[in-house]
């Protein structure tokens, strides 16, 4: 199946939550929708998205918006899919864990990376760096610490020489 | 100094009796039964495990790698050594019983090696949390050059005084 018709069959499964733009390749949810559309990418028998292969996160560079990037396959019909959400960081999106295995770490480096928070997740902590670590180091304002636990992390090497 | 002056075996006369200090035999067996402890932290790792094969034959030197701090007498740290990973680092080596040596292995442990710039999680060289005693460049380095690390450890463990008044 296409892109411009699974954007159309979402469409009109779940008005106002879609958003396609022409020749994009990949298709924005709303975040409050996303659990009911994972539901239908996952059991609508012409989707069947039974494979989520990816989830990235990324800064859109407003100091404001982020987003994620779901990529999926189906491994029976053999077509693709990618799904963009953007939030705020006072928003959050709806874990589909429950739906996708994989979703459970991918989610928690998307957390512990880019500060991304998800709702219903089984096990919602860091996944890389250390519990108490302050700042998600891939946004764009974030800032190297110049120290962690008195241990030297200087972003400043002229004083180390 | 070179490694023949300091080998205990080069003094025995033909009586196969030597008269040393006994600082030298505990030096001599120390410096011949370093074992240290197994484990990896990045692709030095496979290195190590290089030199510990057949082919670079890690045992020839008394080299027997100990999966436990407490049976261990030096720690190769063979990798990246991020800030999460340096408070066991550091944990371990205190684990460790006296007399007990640190390798720094490549140049993550050694400086930061590669993550020195952006490396907010990257520790900027081992010795920062444990005292290192030998430093091996390279990224990661050959086997030899670790082999050849391990000699140097050798020639400092034999030129030790642990009965000494100075010690």
């Amino acid at each position: 199946m296409k892109i411009e018709d699974i954007a159309k069959l979402l469409n009109d499964k779940h008005p106002d939550s879609v958003e396609h733009g022409e020749d994009s390749l990949f298709i924005k949810i709303a975040a409050s929708k996303w659990q009911d559309v994972a539901l239908s990418i996952k059991d609508d028998n012409k989707l069947k998205f039974d494979y989520l292969m990816c989830i990235s996160a990324y800064d859109c560079g407003d100091k404001e918006r982020y987003g994620v990037a779901y990529n999926f396959k189906s491994t029976s019909i053999e077509h693709y899919l990618e799904i963009r959400i953007e939030i705020t960081d006072k928003e959050s999106i709806s874990s589909v864990s429950n739906l996708w295995g994989s979703a459970d770490w991918h989610e928690r480096e998307a957390y512990d990376m880019m500060g991304l928070k998800f709702d219903n997740h089984p096990n919602f902590k860091r996944i890389l760096l250390a519990d108490d670590w302050e700042g998600h180091p891939l946004r764009k304002d974030y800032e190297t610490p110049d120290y962690y636990r008195g241990m030297p992390v200087p972003k400043d090497k002229t004083y180390w020489e | 100094m070179k490694m023949s002056d300091l080998s205990v075996l080069n003094k025995f006369n033909k009586d196969n009796i030597v008269v040393e200090k006994l600082d030298t035999l505990i030096n001599w067996s120390r410096a011949n039964s370093q074992w240290y402890f197994q484990f990896g932290l990045a692709c030095c790792a496979i290195e190590m495990m290089a030199a510990a094969g057949p082919r670079h034959d890690l045992d020839r030197f008394g080299n027997i790698p100990r999966a436990s701090p407490r049976q261990s007498d030096v720690m190769i740290v063979a990798g990246t050594v991020t800030l999460k990973m340096a408070e066991r680092v550091k944990r371990l080596y205190e684990q460790m019983s006296d007399p007990k040596y640190v390798i720094s292995m490549g140049s993550c442990s050694n400086s930061g090696g590669p993550y020195w710039q952006h490396g907010y999680h990257v520790l900027k060289g081992v010795d920062l949390v444990v005292p290192v005693d030998v430093y091996v460049p390279g990224c990661p380095p050959r086997p030899e050059a670790l082999i050849q690390g391990i000699l140097e450890l050798q020639k400092k463990i034999k030129l030790q005084s642990s009965l000494g008044k100075e010690a």
